[in-house]
């Protein structure tokens, strides 16, 4: 008597995912292989969105360079002009008043708020929750970019940040409405936390999924929420205090696990840091100069500095070199987006398809960054 | 009530027309077939308006509000525009199935309207074997959707496909399960029939078996959080990614009807149908089937989408399990105190439910996670 093996054969196929799909963020593609529905490999392509940036910067003034910085990740510009300036200020030794400072680390809390929304909304969106929590995040959303309207006239792309300062200075209804919006955005997050922090089906698809060890978090330069999901205890605002953040008390939340849930709660948890930042930052804020005094064209001496911010990504730098010219002899960007994605392919392999979006989504990356 | 005393009870005529029905047989038919056909596209209709102001007023915006008096007019000018749009077929794709795909997946759907009482009679075929006739057709639709899968040539649509197949065959069974607990209690397969016997609604009496068909049936559908044939956020979107024009516009129908088709089952079976005081029956069918569909539009907007691992998890180890038991309560119930009022077991029925529920839930645990690659 002969026993026939019963086993199935099964092919693993190739699956483009983008670069247009309604879940990969903009333009990312990756070359998936699938076997039934499960991950066996990627393969991320670039580029779809490359337009030279870095290359730009070299043909501008300085602070001309600066609209285009607010197109790396416009998800939360400000931060991004934040950044550059402060590399800038770092190479040219200029020293921002104590107005404009405040002014700034404001409006970077606000934007961080901002792109967290996007960022909790759009992976909870992957997750399949046809958006409803996208809405309701994106409202806040709103009403933070109504806010920088009344700041800068610009609602997304603001181009606010100057080398020195700030563009103008603060509107005299920003500060009360701020101060109103405040406690509206707290009982906002309580009540979100209510809906979701416990929602069954969210914990059975983040929970556990796509798991980033810490070792391989670090090798891999991965910053910021992602980083700090793994349980890296890692934030410049606290380890290499820029501007004025060594003024203010906040917490640096951590997770545990360093699964897609993690990722969700630190996020969360940082818009009630932000929070805090921002109400202390808006007791203090001084009467004074918006804006260093400064020549149109600056010269900065030759030489080269490299300014960063803790971004809503992570680390967001800009390594600059001068030739006393008035543009940058060259400009690199140590684009967060980019570099957090570098884990991606040993996250998600061996996770359904199902994951793989969810795991995408909540590491949070703009293509526009990415691709430069 | 002994199922055997109904069998022999239950009359063997096709339909139960009033005896002053102008015209006889052919007459009944003609004047069902047109208002089933009204009836269907009426509320697939409506479904697809209260679906999209209700989604959009449950997500803090305002859905659609430009055509027509609160955008009453929407679906029609969606209808009007697919109706105008380019038909593409893709170029490697099977002609003959993709062009046949969205028929097959209709005809099911809007036969199962054939059996649904609106009101005492008032249906166009009073099978005696009326719910296992919707058993029996409603899987049909499957193969449609297998076919658009299939035929399109894009991976996309397959996975889709193969998704909607595992989801049916699975899910299938908690249904039908589910559905011979009522059958049990009203003693007859007929839908007119099980309507007439419900003095009290079974969803009080089979409040376990409400659950489990409701489940099942927005799992069958692939109404959210089941929707994993469509996924959009994973599969673009899923099986019929590459439909476009009026073949597209089938399966949106299909999609909705099928939605319409499982709330009247589920009206007729656990909300005694068109029963109920003041308002005429058929009126307060449609409302009961308008609610039921609301709530399916509730929990699309609240919940995120199970995985298809969680999926067959959530079939096998937990709806297929607590089904056999609410059969086996059931069929102890009926046997043991055949004379009882239903108002005990009603009470009984809900403590046991509650607390198999409570208990399974704590137990369960979905799918298993990361595969080793």
């Amino acid at each position: 008597m002969t026993t026939r093996e019963l086993t199935i054969k099964t092919e693993p196929f190739m699956l483009n995912m983008g670069p247009l799909h309604p879940s990969t963020h903009g333009v990312y593609r990756m070359r998936v292989t699938l076997d039934g529905e499960v991950v066996l490999d990627i393969e991320p392509i670039f580029g779809y969105l490359h337009r030279g940036i870095e290359k730009l910067m070299e043909e501008r003034t300085y602070t001309g360079c600066i609209p285009l910085t607010d197109r790396l990740d416009y998800a939360s510009a400000m931060n991004n002009n934040f950044a550059y300036c402060v590399a800038v200020e770092k190479l040219a030794g200029i020293k921002v008043p104590e107005r404009a400072e405040y002014i700034r680390v404001i409006t970077a809390e606000l934007i961080r708020i901002a792109n967290h929304c996007l960022a909790v909304g759009a992976m909870l969106n992957d997750a399949g929750a046809l958006g409803t929590p996208f809405f309701y995040l994106w409202r806040q959303r709103e009403k933070i970019y109504d806010l920088m309207e009344m700041l800068c006239g610009q609602r997304v792309l603001h181009n606010y940040t100057r080398i020195g300062g700030v563009s103008q200075d603060i509107p005299a209804e920003f500060l009360p409405a701020l101060k109103k919006f405040i406690p509206q955005l707290h009982s906002f997050i309580n009540e979100f936390e209510i809906f979701l922090k416990q929602n069954e089906i969210l914990i059975a698809r983040a929970k556990d999924v796509g798991i980033l060890p810490k070792d391989l978090a670090i090798n891999c330069g991965i910053s910021g929420p992602v980083a700090r999901a793994s349980g890296i205890k890692r934030d410049l605002r606290k380890d290499d205090p820029y501007s004025i953040y060594d003024r203010f008390e906040f917490d640096i939340p951590t997770g545990e696990n360093g699964d897609c849930y993690d990722r969700y709660r630190v996020r969360m948890e940082e818009m009630k840091q932000s929070l805090r930042i921002i109400e202390q930052a808006v007791k203090q804020v001084p009467e004074g100069q918006f804006k260093a005094d400064l020549p149109h064209l600056i010269r900065p001496p030759a030489g080269d500095a490299y300014g960063y911010v803790e971004g809503p990504k992570g680390e967001l730098g800009f390594y600059i070199v001068s030739d006393n010219s008035i543009a940058p002899y060259r400009c690199h960007i140590r684009s967060t987006s980019f570099i957090n994605l570098t884990a991606l392919r040993q996250m998600v392999r061996g996770w359904k398809v199902a994951d793989l979006i969810v795991i995408f989504g909540s590491i949070d990356i703009t293509m526009g960054e990415v691709d430069r | 009530m002994i199922i055997t005393e109904v069998a022999a009870q239950a009359t063997p005529a096709m339909q139960v027309t009033p005896a002053d029905w102008p015209g006889g047989y052919w007459w009944h038919w003609l004047f069902f077939s047109v208002v089933l056909i009204v009836f269907m596209l009426g509320m697939v209709m409506g479904a697809i308006y209260i679906e999209r102001r209700g989604m959009g007023k449950m997500q803090w915006r305002r859905g659609p509000n430009r055509t027509g008096p609160f955008g009453v007019l929407q679906p029609v000018a969606d209808a009007l525009k697919v109706l105008i749009k380019e038909n593409i077929v893709p170029g490697v794709a099977d002609k003959v199935v993709h062009w046949l795909a969205p028929v097959i997946a209709f005809v099911p759907v809007a036969m199962i309207f054939a059996v649904i009482p609106f009101q005492n009679g008032a249906l166009l075929a009073d099978l005696n074997v009326g719910i296992l006739y919707i058993v029996a057709i409603s899987s049909i639709a499957t193969v449609g959707v297998f076919m658009a899968g299939w035929g399109s040539s894009n991976k996309y649509s397959l996975l889709g496909a193969m998704r909607n197949v595992a989801a049916v065959v699975s899910y299938e069974i908690p249904l039908v399960l589910a559905i011979i607990g009522v059958v049990m209690f009203a003693g007859s397969l007929s839908m007119n029939q099980i309507v007439a016997e419900q003095e009290i609604p079974y969803i009080l009496v089979q409040p376990m078996g409400f659950l489990l068909f409701f489940t099942a049936a927005c799992a069958e559908i692939n109404r959210s959080p089941f929707d994993l044939t469509e996924a959009d956020s994973e599969l673009t979107a899923g099986f019929h990614t590459e439909y476009s024009g009026m073949k597209f516009a089938l399966f949106y129908l299909v999609e909705y009807a099928e939605a319409i088709a499982m709330s009247a089952i589920i009206t007729t079976l656990f909300l005694s149908g068109w029963k109920g005081p003041w308002l005429p029956p058929w009126l307060w069918f449609i409302i009961k089937v308008l609610i039921v569909f609301f709530v399916m539009v509730w929990t699309r907007t609240t919940l995120p989408r199970v995985r298809i691992d969680q999926l067959m998890a959530l079939a096998w180890k937990f709806l297929f399990p607590l089904a056999l038991i609410n059969l086996f309560i059931t069929a102890i119930e009926i046997i043991v105190w055949p004379d009882a009022s239903q108002w005990i077991f009603v009470i009984i029925n809900i403590a046991i439910a509650a607390v198999l529920v409570l208990l399974w839930s704590k137990r369960f645990k979905t799918g298993w996670g990361r595969i080793e690659v």
